[in-house]
This record gives C-alpha cells, sequence and structure tokens, in this order.
C-alpha cells in the first residue's frame, strides 16, 4: 500500500463513517498510540472537510492494560506513552482506531482502558489493515485493506507523523 | 534496570530520563475519574518501615494500589520486631511469604543492601539512614524538570542538616548526573567531610550559595539523628541558615523552593517562603506518586541479568 492508497481508503472510511452515523455531535476519534494516533487525526481532517465538523480526538496508550505484560522475566518494560483524552467519553459514539488488526489483544486492552473513562453510547474500531489470525472473537466496523498474511510474516505501517513516509510493507521474518 | 533500586548510583542516565518520561504517563492516571490501571495485578508488595514516615509511606501506598497490585504495610511498632527479631531475619522471613518486592525505610544505611543479598524479592530504598532515598531525588529531579524544562546547567542550592540528610545525597548524585552546577551550605559542623569529591561547590555563606539560584532546596534539621551540639540554638540556626523572603530574592526571579518535608518551620524555612508563590512543596508530594508509579512498572519487568 502506497500513500496514494491510504489517503484514498481513509477518505473512504471518512464517508462510511458519516453514512453510519447519523448524529455527528456525538463522534468522537480516538488512537491508539503509537500509529493510530495520527491515523485519528488524519480522520478527523477528513471528516471535517466533507461535513464542517470538528470532531474532538484523543490518544490512548495501553500498555498498562496488556496481558502479556508480567510474562517474561528478562526483557525491559515496554515504554508507556501518554493518554490524552480532553473530553467525556460519556454517551460518545467513540471510533477506536489502529493501524493493523492482528490477534485481536491490542484492542481488548484498548476496550478495558476506555471503559474506565467513562460509558460511551457505541463503540466502532477503524482499522488501516485488518491481516487475521484473531486470537480473540474482535471483529473490525471500518477496514482500510484486508490482507492475507500468514503468521510468519509481519506487517508494517510506515506514517508521515512518524516514519517520515506513508507505506504499508509486509515483511518475511 | 537492575533488580533493586538502592541508590541513584543503580540507573544509567538513559534510564533516570525513562523514569521520569514514565512519570509523565503515569501522572495522567491521578487525574482519570478511575485512577487505577491492572498492571500490576497479582504482585504482592511489603512496605517494610522501620522509622515513622508520611508522605513517603502513603506514597507508595498509593502507587501500588493505583497500580493493582496487593500491598501491606509493616510499621516495627505493632512488629516482631519489638520482640528483638533482627532485620536479616525479618526479611528471610517475609521472603519465605515470596513477596513480589519490598519496600523498605531504616535506620541503617545500606540496610537495603543487606536485603538485596538475602533477598530474591525486588528491593526499593525508601530511605536508609543517611545515606541514600532515591525515589525522593527522582521526584525532586522530575519537579525541577517539569518547571525549567531542563536540568543540564541549573545551578541547585542545597541548604540545611547536610550531614544526616539521605536526601542531599541522592540528590546530589542524581542532579550532578544529570549536568546541574549543585551549591550546598550549612553549618560547617552540619556539612559532611570531603562533600567536595562528589562535584558540588560548599559555602559557608547562603546569601553567596543562593545568589543566582534556580532551584534552592531545604533540608530538615534532624534533631533525632542529632547526637551532639551541632547548631548552638534553633533560633541562631534560623537567623544563619532560615530561608527567608529577603533571601529568596538574592535567587534568580523564577527560581522555585523545595522542601522533602517534613518541614520545621520557622527553623530551616520560614513560613512566608513556605506557602509563597515560589514555593513547590505540595507539587513534591503529588509527584512522588507518579515517580513511584513509574519506578514500581519498570523494576516490575524484566531485570537486567548481572
Amino acid at each position: 500500500m502506497d500513500a496514494d492508497r491510504i489517503g484514498r481508503s481513509l477518505a473512504r472510511i471518512a464517508h462510511e463513517i458519516l453514512e453510519r452515523n447519523h448524529h455527528v455531535e456525538e463522534l468522537a476519534l480516538i488512537g491508539i498510540r503509537r500509529r493510530g494516533v495520527p491515523l485519528a487525526k488524519r480522520l478527523a481532517q477528513a471528516i471535517k472537510d466533507i461535513h464542517h465538523h470538528d470532531i474532538p480526538t484523543g490518544a490512548l496508550d495501553i500498555t498498562l492494560y496488556r496481558d502479556d505484560l508480567m510474562r517474561t522475566a528478562i526483557a525491559a518494560q515496554p515504554v508507556i506513552r501518554r493518554t490524552e483524552i480532553p473530553f467525556s467519553i460519556d454517551d460518545k459514539r467513540i471510533l477506536l482506531v489502529d493501524d493493523v488488526l492482528y490477534t485481536g489483544r491490542t484492542i481488548r486492552a484498548a476496550l478495558d482502558a476506555l471503559i474506565e473513562f467513562g460509558r460511551p453510547k457505541a463503540i466502532q474500531l477503524v482499522v488501516l489493515v485488518d491481516r487475521g489470525h484473531r486470537e480473540l472473537p474482535i471483529k473490525a466496523d471500518y477496514v482500510g485493506k484486508n490482507l492475507p498474511t500468514s503468521v510468519t510474516q509481519s506487517v508494517q505501517v510506515h506514517l508521515t507523523e512518524i516514519d517520515g513516509c506513508d507505506e504499508v510493507e509486509i515483511l518475511e521474518s | 534496570m537492575k533488580k533493586d533500586l538502592l541508590s541513584i548510583d543503580d540507573l544509567t542516565t538513559g534510564e533516570i530520563h525513562l523514569i521520569l518520561d514514565t512519570t509523565e504517563a503515569m501522572r495522567e492516571i491521578g487525574q482519570r475519574p478511575i485512577k487505577k490501571v491492572p498492571t500490576l495485578r497479582g504482585k504482592t508488595i511489603v512496605n517494610l518501615f522501620y522509622e515513622p514516615s508520611t508522605r513517603t509511606r502513603t506514597s507508595f501506598e498509593i502507587a501500588e494500589k493505583r497500580l493493582s497490585a496487593d500491598t501491606l504495610n509493616i510499621a516495627v511498632a505493632t512488629s516482631s520486631v519489638l520482640k528483638g527479631e533482627t532485620l536479616a531475619d525479618t526479611a528471610m522471613n517475609i521472603e519465605a511469604m515470596s513477596p513480589d518486592m519490598i519496600v523498605l525505610r531504616h535506620p541503617s544505611s545500606g540496610a537495603g543492601h543487606l536485603l538485596s543479598r538475602i533477598c530474591k524479592s525486588r528491593i526499593i530504598n525508601a530511605g536508609d539512614g543517611m545515606h541514600e532515598h532515591p525515589t525522593q531525588a527522582l521526584l525532586d529531579a522530575f519537579t525541577i524538570r517539569e518547571h525549567k524544562q531542563r536540568i543540564d546547567g541549573l545551578k541547585v542550592t542545597i541548604v540545611g542538616d547536610l550531614l544526616h540528610s539521605r536526601v542531599l545525597r541522592s540528590n546530589v548524585r542524581l542532579l550532578t548526573k544529570l549536568g546541574a552546577e549543585v551549591w550546598v551550605s550549612g553549618p560547617p559542623t552540619l556539612v559532611p567531610m570531603g562533600i567536595e569529591r562528589f562535584g558540588v561547590r560548599v559555602s559557608a555563606n547562603i546569601d553567596e550559595a543562593v545568589a543566582d539560584a534556580d532551584v534552592i532546596m531545604m533540608l530538615r534539621i534532624q534533631q533525632e539523628r542529632m547526637h551532639g551540639a551541632f547548631i548552638p540554638s534553633l533560633r541562631e540556626y534560623f537567623n544563619t541558615f532560615g530561608m527567608t523572603m529577603a533571601r529568596v530574592t538574592r535567587a534568580k526571579p523564577d527560581v522555585i523552593i523545595m522542601h522533602p518535608g517534613p518541614m520545621n518551620r520557622g527553623v530551616e524555612i520560614a513560613s512566608e517562603v513556605a506557602d509563597g508563590p515560589y514555593s513547590v512543596i505540595l507539587e513534591q508530594v503529588a509527584n512522588g506518586v507518579a515517580v513511584r508509579m513509574a519506578v514500581l512498572y519498570l523494576l516490575a519487568g524484566g531485570a537486567e541479568v548481572d
């Protein structure tokens, strides 16, 4: 996936979001750190371009909710980044945004984290890439691209805001 | 990170910055409606306190609870220590119940190192005699960094009972490591011999020491550790080394005044300074919880195999 494909996927998802949610004022975008955050900001801009409405946007770090944190005795702890949700999520329709949907464990952690901030009316999941191999009963509502992969491969999303360029690549490991 | 946090010397500069950055993220949890994350679920942490403490013990306990650890407090007043049990025996008995971490406060320097040799649990030094109090220095550094956006190149002046202060020793190690210019001042009887070797400037003249300071850190006169006549009287001490508004004005206009607590008002610090606009003393307390959450989280993971 190159920059052009990523841009068009996000534009399509923005339209789909507006098609499915009639009350735009109830929407809020929350990106999962790290690469879900720039994606959420881009979607907010895309929705604003279509509908001239500012969607509140936040960032969620799920590290402290991971289910694999204390399993290894030798590895150093993963770095925690800031969670910034500068609005109440009560009664909002939350669009949770991440780059790659794989096992579903990140999303499980994100749902746990999110629920502690309040009671949203609904949570919908947006991902740029769905690569399959779910380990939990979790499904995305909006998908940029379905990428059939094998478990030995790794899917890397690069975004200009973090990596200097927009691309999605599949690496053999 | 090493297995234990006994001294600032256990930390590299990179690890110190990691702790301070993690603190930033931890602080946000304290502002949520539900101030709790599941991270240390199922971990047992023992707070073993051989000395009175309000701030440090409460701060560790709140930090542990916000990370969902199971905590228990052992205060010496209600324990078998009164029946004559040694520290090593107490430690081995606690260790037999397999906790994951022990937070130790003890009047003897090096008590944490003793536990570290006996115990598989991770040891966090919450103050050992006149040696070190690393989490205090970390929260001080965090508070300074937040106000000044840096530590490198700042003039930090530490005034008071230097001899008995573990806060001094941890802060000097940490601040010089991060590039601050550290000045210390106090009556010659309360200045430890050879302190210059830590890379600090010593001045018996407080007005010289605080001139153009970015940070002034006051230390408590520790009467409970004074077994001799170190100062003529508290009143004279206040006149010579007490922090007054007149002295504060000799420092930089944006100076911050710190104190690790508990304060002796009218002895080392005037109330007008402690409660005044330059004081960040209560911010230090607030940041203490987040710093301890960061330390607990980072230590709970893998240790470097050494």
